[in-house]
């Protein structure tokens, strides 16, 4: 193990599976000469050469129409979109073409391609810059979607997703980049798509959440240990697929679940996700599901004001504190 | 002057040329009759009328190379080497269908002869057909990607995008354009600023010309030396082929918006029976001989339409099956 940051992590993982396998190649607006608008991409070029670490005019639908061809011809393409508000200029690609081609083409050719997108609020960056797409990606068939919370799993994850034979979105946090934590060092090491994992076991109160959602969710845990709430804090890690067997485990344990989402409330996972615990277990609730999510509003610039627009940990205690006394 | 039939090729690849030219027609009809039988349902586009562009390209193609087009592709896909049972079958719906059944008229796909597939968003194949060949380019394989579209795409915003990466990244791209002169029912004056399509590639360096549509022969000229230029350089080219579609945009557009006069002016340029008094003409076959073959492609679509009707329906579950690896 060594400590790393969440950047470092995912620039790990991309370096292993380019030196594991010459057919996995870069490509992206600035991830060659200039290392990625967040520097993930630093130090590819100089080791792997300008044929397989490639900047790309600013066209994102041909990004992803260009990785999507590249992986029909045998290549297993990471492409960069600099951040996942420029995925909506690639929707075509991604959602009527990536998702689509292996089944109407009757099974006859896949994609092992993964496309790599910064996201999430909390930067001041405006409405054009913050946004959590994820549920999007989510509600389309055909792609699995990643969205680490930690090192560890940014680096494992990725590895998977680079493996797999299938199209994969994976989301990156912007203000997770910095965070530390310890990585295994092994070359071999990664994490299975489709589990999620118990970042924090707990009694009382199970909190679903993904990527920075549940690092702030661990901080309230440990807040609420204090007042004696146990809460057992589930990381989703894949939301497509999503790990529904371990969200009811968790629940038929605890009887009580908060869940937290960092996009828009309305259609958004919390709501996916809060209609198959009802579904499922509905008879063991000891207390209505209550959902945190973003604020249905396009994100404001101003610090004070755009504070409000995403789950705070102060929400995240509060919401458990409701769910425990049964107050909703 | 056009050049002597024989000097472009030997009688033997003239007459495939005739050949499947004539299947696609065939075929192409007698989806429209099955169409108006129920048997074909959806969206149904028929490439009558353009066959000279699909086979004289094929032609001046190497097997290896890739082939992608829209949703009109029923042609594209028989003349490289589709089965047309199983093109038929999937029209059908049938589980026997080249795509299972789940693809339909619009997504024909079939690796097995590198052609990768019908794309039905318009100018949907373009960054596709240069994925594929930055994979041909990145593997050292010897191969280009033929990327066909219609006179509508070339307002799509991927065409512009890929035309510039393709030639940015010097890639081995064909672009084919088969403008039929109407995106639907919009004439290509009332879409393109610059109608002269083939002109559009002087904002990304790239060299092209435009070339008689309704001519296999010219096609085939003319896409032979582009794709020998494409594979010699590692570099893009683009082929303006003007061409009529003879029917709707698809079976459910009655093409009121085109006169008759246009119609006959384009039907007196039919490329079949054009070519067939060429070949005549110029002694490759006699009326007798090109009546044998013309009889051949008739019995091979007879062929199709039967396995399709008593090919099986798809099971249920293979609503779950081939969507992930």
């Amino acid at each position: 193990m060594s400590e790393m940051t969440y950047r470092d992590a995912v620039n790990l993982a991309l370096k292993e599976e380019m030196r594991r396998d010459a057919s996995v190649f870069v490509l992206g607006e600035d991830v060659a000469l200039y290392e990625g608008s967040f520097k993930v991409t630093r130090g590819l070029l100089a080791e792997f050469g300008e044929e397989r670490v490639k900047d790309t005019p600013i066209s994102e639908n041909t990004i992803i129409g260009v990785s999507i061809g590249a992986a029909m011809g045998g290549l297993r393409p990471v492409a960069e979109l600099m951040t996942v508000n420029f995925a909506l200029l690639a929707m075509d690609q991604i959602v009527n073409h990536m998702a689509k081609i292996r089944s109407m083409f009757g099974g006859q050719t896949f994609l092992p391609m993964t496309i790599r997108m910064p996201g999430g609020g909390g930067s001041q960056l405006g409405a054009q810059h913050s946004q959590s797409l994820e549920t999007y990606f989510m509600h389309c068939p055909g792609m699995y979607v990643l969205y680490p919370a930690t090192p560890a799993d940014a680096k494992g994850l990725l590895k998977s997703a680079i493996r797999n034979n299938n199209p994969v979105i994976f989301l990156e946090h912007e203000l997770l980049y910095n965070s530390k934590g310890e990585v295994p060092e092994d070359p071999e090491y990664s994490i299975p798509i489709g589990k999620a994992d118990v970042k924090r076991p707990g009694e009382d109160v199970t909190i679903v959440a993904y990527a920075r959602m549940s690092i702030l969710a661990l901080e309230a845990a440990e807040e609420l240990a204090k007042d004696g709430i146990s809460c057992e804090v589930l990381d989703l890690r894949s939301l497509a697929p999503l790990d529904e067997a371990a969200i009811l485990a968790s629940v038929r344990k605890t009887g009580r679940a908060v869940v937290i989402e960092e996009c828009w409330r309305t259609c958004g996972l919390g709501a996916e996700i809060t209609s198959r615990i009802y579904e499922n277990c509905f008879d063991i609730l000891k207390a209505p599901v209550k959902r945190i999510s973003g604020l249905d509003v396009p994100m404001p610039y101003s610090r004070k004001i755009e504070k409000i627009c995403i789950p705070q940990p102060v929400n995240i205690r509060q919401a458990v504190m409701d769910v425990m006394s049964g107050e909703y | 002057m056009e050049a002597r039939l024989r000097t472009v090729l030997p009688d033997q690849e003239l007459l495939r040329l005739y050949e499947q030219m004539f299947v696609s027609r065939e075929f192409e009809e007698r989806c429209a009759e099955q169409y108006t039988k129920g048997h074909i349902t959806g969206f149904l586009h028929l490439y009558s009328g353009q066959e000279a562009v699909a086979v004289g390209a094929t032609a001046g193609l190497h097997r290896d190379d890739y082939i992608l087009s829209a949703y009109r592709e029923h042609a594209q896909a028989i003349v490289r080497g589709a089965d047309p049972r199983r093109v038929m079958a999937e029209l059908f719906g049938k589980a026997t269908g080249i795509c299972k059944g789940k693809g339909g008229s619009m997504h024909l796909f079939d690796p097995s002869i590198n052609f990768m597939g019908g794309y039905a968003i318009v100018g949907g194949q373009f960054p596709i057909s240069v994925g594929l060949a930055f994979a041909a380019r990145y593997r050292g394989e010897d191969r280009i990607a033929a990327c066909f579209f219609g006179d509508g795409a070339v307002n799509q915003g991927t065409f512009h995008e890929s035309l510039n990466w393709a030639q940015l990244w010097q890639l081995p791209v064909l672009f084919i354009c088969e403008n039929n002169f109407y995106g639907i029912g919009t004439e290509v004056h009332r879409s393109s600023a610059l109608a002269s399509i083939h002109k559009r590639t002087c904002g990304y360096d790239m060299p092209s010309e435009k070339v008689d549509g309704m001519d296999v022969i010219a096609v085939y000229r003319a896409v032979k030396y582009a794709a020998e230029k494409v594979r010699e350089t590692s570099r893009p080219y683009f082929i303006e082929a003007t061409t009529y579609r003879f029917r709707g945009h698809s079976m459910a557009d009655p093409a009121k918006y085109r006169s008759a006069a246009e119609n006959e002016m384009w039907k007196a340029r039919d490329p079949l029976p054009n070519y067939a008094k060429r070949l005549i003409e110029e002694d490759v076959a006699t009326r007798e001989a090109l009546g044998a073959i013309e009889a051949r492609c008739r019995t091979s679509v007879d062929e199709a339409v039967k396995f399709a009707e008593e090919s099986p329906w798809p099971e249920d579950s293979a609503v779950w099956e081939d969507i992930y690896v």
